[in-house]
């Protein structure tokens, strides 16, 4: 159980049944009057987002969120296999659920599922993920304009900036975070 | 290259703040008012349902100077200010520090609608004061301090802004919450606004109406959105005042907070004073007015988190 003074950005807590989290929070206090508690609160399921304001006396479940580690198996039309590493259960993700991540999906990544009680929410990728680079203009030795990064194709299908000197066939890592490339990586 | 320290980009605040400062000390003493210290830890703060004191080794620490300063208003001393630090427990947020620091000040003979003159006389002059004449602009919004400057009854306030009457929001204790949400925002004008008149348990140390016992004779001050001061025609009957106290005393309990004992010896000391008017006015929040600041953090030199 929360209180009204653990709201703060980010917190996620479970209102009507459904987990929200956080996204904008304002203590505010008027004259001589109570404290309020102004926030922003986005539904996780629908992605609904509203405004609300709180009470000192009001209190608050905690939503029951867990993340599982899975691996992605393989795509189904609009969805996405992953299969937990423990129980070997599997689930399927939507392309909206995946979002970005769809970037960086080859088989048998590791990733960590978030689930609200047994429906998976959302999907965390590992800060770095190693891809193969299947399309890129060659390398020309003695190119003086060294420094300018060229278009490549990685085994995703994502498109990525990279160094001139990145060929072909060669594995590189990328940040998911920011979706840049960061090294060449020797197998 | 080293980066400029959060508290070095504070400078130019913090040198506004010393002037303003300057400015506050010149306009009382120069309208002979006289500046007073008193006890920052006292025994007994005024026990006000939503203001809660920290407590400091069996005693608490002031949530404002009022109830010393009105024993001295009561003991003749008749027009007096004061700059202190004050202490809120759990207030914190872009307006509001557990620690801060407070103008208040007493004027014997005078009523709420008279102090609302001398409020703008003095943001007149600290404004000119620090250069910056009669406009200010906060958030976009330029401000006109000339005189005079709005006033709003509560009552027309929530007719004017408000999807509910007003009845119906005290009825179901959503007052403050109406406030923050439709009220304030339409404070946020070319002009300072007096916002003034409020319900009888809106002001527990405030005057009655003489024609209209059901209203306060409270005003507060807010300048381009911002909150900046809260006033009364003080009630000067110590009878009361302890009933009043009371009802405030049972609604602490009901809410499970701190009980103060009743400050006995200002009720006492009540009776002798004159009719008056007070003011206690936010500092860090009219710097943050005159150097145009979103948060309230950015006009103090530490907030408690970078201690």
């Amino acid at each position: 159980m929360y209180s009204a003074s653990d709201l703060r950005k980010n917190l996620k807590i479970q209102i009507d049944g459904d987990p929200y989290v956080i996204t904008d929070f304002q203590f505010v206090k008027p004259g001589k009057g109570q404290a309020l508690y102004r926030c922003k609160l986005k539904n996780m399921i629908t992605g609904s987002q509203f405004e609300r304001t709180f009470r000192s006396v009001d209190t608050f479940q905690q939503a029951d969120l867990q993340d599982r580690r899975m691996q992605y198996l393989y795509p189904e039309g609009n969805k996405y296999c992953f299969m937990d590493m423990e129980s070997y259960e599997q689930v399927y993700l939507t392309e909206d659920q995946i979002g970005d991540a769809i970037n960086y999906m080859i088989d048998n990544l590791e990733v960590d599922i978030l689930f609200f009680g047994d429906r998976p929410l959302g999907i965390t990728l590992p800060n770095f993920i190693d891809l193969v680079v299947t399309q890129a203009d060659p390398w020309i030795k003695g190119d003086t304009a060294t420094g300018e990064y060229k278009p490549a194709t990685l085994e995703t299908g994502y498109q990525i900036q990279v160094p001139p000197f990145v060929v072909e066939g060669e594995k590189i890592r990328v940040d998911t975070r920011t979706g840049e490339y960061v090294t060449r990586v020797k197998d | 290259m080293k980066k400029e320290s959060l508290l070095a980009r504070r400078k130019t605040n913090l040198v506004v703040r010393a002037r303003i400062i300057e400015a506050i000390r010149l306009f009382f003493t120069d309208r002979a008012f006289l500046e007073v210290e008193t006890p920052i830890r006292i025994p007994a703060p005024a026990p006000e349902t939503h203001i809660d004191a920290i407590p400091s080794d069996g005693w608490f620490l002031h949530t404002s100077p009022e109830l010393c300063m009105k024993r001295m208003l009561a003991a003749g001393y008749e027009k007096l200010f004061q700059l202190t630090k004050c202490f809120r427990h759990y207030e914190r947020g872009s307006r509001h520090l557990p620690e801060f620091t407070m103008l208040e000040w007493y004027h014997g003979g005078i009523d709420y609608e008279r102090l609302m003159a001398e409020c703008e006389d003095l943001l007149i002059f600290i404004s000119r004061y620090i250069g910056k004449g009669d406009s200010v602009t906060y958030q976009n919004r330029t401000v006109s301090l000339v005189k005079p400057w709005g006033r709003l009854s509560v009552r027309e306030a929530f007719k004017r802004y408000s999807p509910l009457p007003l009845e119906t929001v005290l009825a179901d204790d959503r007052f403050d919450e109406i406030m923050v949400t439709c009220i304030e925002p339409g404070m946020d004008s070319d002009r300072p606004v007096f916002l003034f008149d409020y319900p009888r348990p809106l002001g527990s140390l405030a005057r009655l109406k003489r024609d209209d016992p059901t209203i306060a004779e409270r005003f507060e001050i807010y300048a381009g959105g911002l909150e900046l001061a809260n006033a009364f025609s003080e009630l000067t009957d110590e009878e009361e005042q302890r009933s009043r106290f009371r009802e405030e005393r049972e609604q602490r309990v009901r809410l499970g907070k701190t009980e103060y004992p009743m400050p006995d010896r200002f009720l006492n000391d009540l009776s002798g004073m004159p009719e008056a008017a007070g003011i206690a006015l936010g500092v860090d929040r009219l710097v943050m007015f005159f150097t145009d600041s979103p948060s309230i953090d950015e006009v103090v030199a530490f907030t408690p988190e970078e201690l």
